[in-house]
């Protein structure tokens, strides 16, 4: 079978099931789908014999019935998880050559199903970058092209590595992480669909730590059903993180099919923000009217707080990282720099080893830290997302079961097309998706349609907490009137 | 609020970060920019309103107090780019 790579992630999981394909065929079709993809730099570290030995594995347990429920599907591992003996860097020159000795929690559960990992995938570093060029291994090619161009497109980021091996048939899917967008917009740019759960649902142990109050690991996928099967295996309380929540995870995959007939379904009137362009608006529309022919009921709905949601975002964010980012010191892990003293080895080890967009948040985030101004910023930040928060509440408390936007404002750009902009430019790309890390809520990106560009674009779900089925029903009645998304192999 | 040249040079030093002179103006650009981003917050009145410090309303879980971990010393300092005898090299610290 040649075309084992275009299989979904539950089609593939019948046939080994079956056992009309094994694992080990699978496993090498994505390893030499993965060596002729190369030049879409989606994957920073290949681990062919690694994955060959756990599909071989898989194949075992599958003879003798004793399947996980991702038994020997090959997936790509975003490079902020930590993959024991496995080289983890977050994609930032810092990190050097770690090897870490430990795996993370969300990881250790794909294995412990069964799953085999093909590699580690690019990213911006330390998940800073909404198109994946800032990664110290070189940006993402986006598989997709617009018509009549033979440009270069960014795959979205910060999860570019995660979004462009999924649309491009280089995994069957992928993990990735969301602090303010970066599972949701990548999707949404490259026709896949990704979710960022609800805070809590997974463990953040072992996952490279951004802004620990926004991180949330999630997955992206070819289909809903793929992503939802994902989310399940991925989700789960941790005693190894405190912020992990002590519920039972559903079998997602179940939502998928299920009726949304009589859900009542908010459209935010904040969100059609100035200058959005017409097609956005059409793809907003066409989702609502899905949903309506689907039995939805569509409601305005009004999120007052949501202009401040993206500025807010560029001060908690920061904080938190400047934080976390402290114990890079050339000391314990990763790149040194000799100094005359240990400052002088700190401050020239971590300006060589953190990139430009990192440096410039971390001093953000030193600065609204500092004495003096902690009021003015961090905590008049944590302010408004109580707010923020609280507009979701309200709207949840009339009824609402889900709300419907738009994923990004525009289509993928071009490689390099944004670098002359200022840093803000490139923040506006999360405009839609950072209320929702900012609220600690589910969010879903599901594909919704080409532009007139012949590029994808997304919608997002966004739910109430816990309730990712609901949002996994409606991405289904999505999905069965959007269709799915491929671009066309040119690699 | 901006910053002037000083507050850069203080604040690189805060993050442990070398900025050479020649970067100095560059990177005041780009914090003003992101500073008269978030001016946009003063607008907002938050009086009253509690910070949200748990994303998810829930109690701090809690372990019990025991060892869970420990007795690694050679996985711990595998990854350090100077060490000896289980240490991490550092330069002199204390004269």
């Amino acid at each position: 079978m040649s075309d084992l790579t275009r299989l979904t992630l539950t089609e593939a999981r019948e046939l080994l099931k079956a056992r009309k394909v094994s694992s080990l065929e699978l496993t090498n079709a994505f390893l030499s789908a993965m060596e002729k993809g190369r030049k879409l730099n989606a994957y920073v570290l290949e681990t062919p014999d690694k994955a060959r030995a756990m599909a071989t594995a898989s194949d075992a347990r599958l003879a003798k019935g004793e399947a996980g429920p991702l038994e020997g599907i090959p997936l790509g591992i975003k490079d902020l998880f930590a993959t024991e003996g496995v080289r983890t860097t977050a994609c930032s020159k810092i990190l050097g050559n770690f090897v870490p000795g430990y795996e993370s929690t969300v990881t250790s559960q794909l294995w412990r199903d069964g799953a085999v990992m093909l590699g580690k995938l690019n990213n911006d570093e330390f998940a800073m970058g909404s198109s994946n060029e800032t990664s110290a291994f070189g940006p993402v090619v986006s598989p997709w092209k617009a018509n009549n161009s033979n440009a270069e497109l960014v795959p979205g980021g910060s999860s570019g590595g995660s979004s462009a091996a999924v649309a491009a048939d280089l995994c069957m899917a992928a993990t990735a992480t969301d602090t303010g967008g970066s599972i949701r917009q990548p999707a949404a740019f490259t026709g896949t669909v990704g979710i960022k759960p609800t805070y809590g649902r997974c463990s953040r142990w072992g996952i490279v730590a951004f802004a620990s109050s926004l991180d949330q690991a999630g997955p992206i996928a070819k289909t809903v059903a793929d992503c939802a099967a994902m989310l399940t295996s991925m989700s789960g309380p941790d005693p190894k993180d405190t912020t992990s929540v002590s519920m039972d995870v559903p079998d997602f995959e179940k939502a998928v099919g299920r009726s949304v007939k009589g859900l009542k379904i908010g459209i935010p009137k904040e969100y059609r923000v100035d200058g959005m362009s017409p097609e956005i608006e059409a793809l907003w529309h066409r989702g609502a009217e899905w949903l309506k022919t689907a039995g939805c009921e569509i409601v305005d709905v009004s999120l007052p707080h949501t202009k401040y949601a993206l500025p807010a975002y560029y001060i908690v964010a920061p904080a938190e990282a400047s934080s976390n980012l402290a114990r890079y010191d050339g000391v314990r892990y990763g790149l040194r720099v000799p100094g005359k003293d240990i400052v002088d080895l700190y401050e020239k080890t971590r300006a060589a080893g953190f990139g430009a967009e990192v440096r410039r948040r971390i001093m953000i985030g030193t600065y609204v830290l500092s004495a003096g101004y902690y009021d003015a910023y961090y905590l008049k930040a944590q302010k408004l997302r109580t707010l923020i928060r609280r507009d979701f509440e309200a709207v949840y408390a009339d009824g609402v079961d889900a709300i419907l936007t738009p994923a990004t404002p525009t289509s993928a750009f071009g490689i390099a097309e944004m670098t002359t902009a200022d840093p803000v430019e490139m923040y506006l790309n999360d405009i839609f998706t950072v209320t929702v890390n900012m609220a600690g809520l589910p969010g879903l990106a599901v594909p919704g349609g080409l532009d007139q560009k012949g590029l994808p674009l997304g919608l997002q779900l966004i739910g109430r907490p816990f309730d990712e089925e609901t949002l996994f029903s409606l991405g289904g009645a999505i999905e069965q009137s959007a269709g799915r998304l491929t671009p066309k192999v040119w690699w | 609020m901006s910053v002037d040249q000083a507050t850069v040079r203080r604040i690189a030093r805060l993050a442990r970060i070398a900025v050479p002179d020649a970067e100095v103006e560059k990177l005041q650009g780009e914090l003003n920019a992101m500073l008269g981003f978030v001016e946009e917050l003063d607008s907002v009145n938050v009086e009253g309103v509690e910070p949200m410090t748990s994303v998810v309303p829930m109690e701090m879980k809690k372990r019990v107090d025991a060892v869970t971990a420990g007795g690694d010393a050679d996985r711990i300092t595998a990854n350090a780019p100077q060490s000896e005898d289980h240490y991490f090299l550092v330069p002199k610290v204390v004269e």
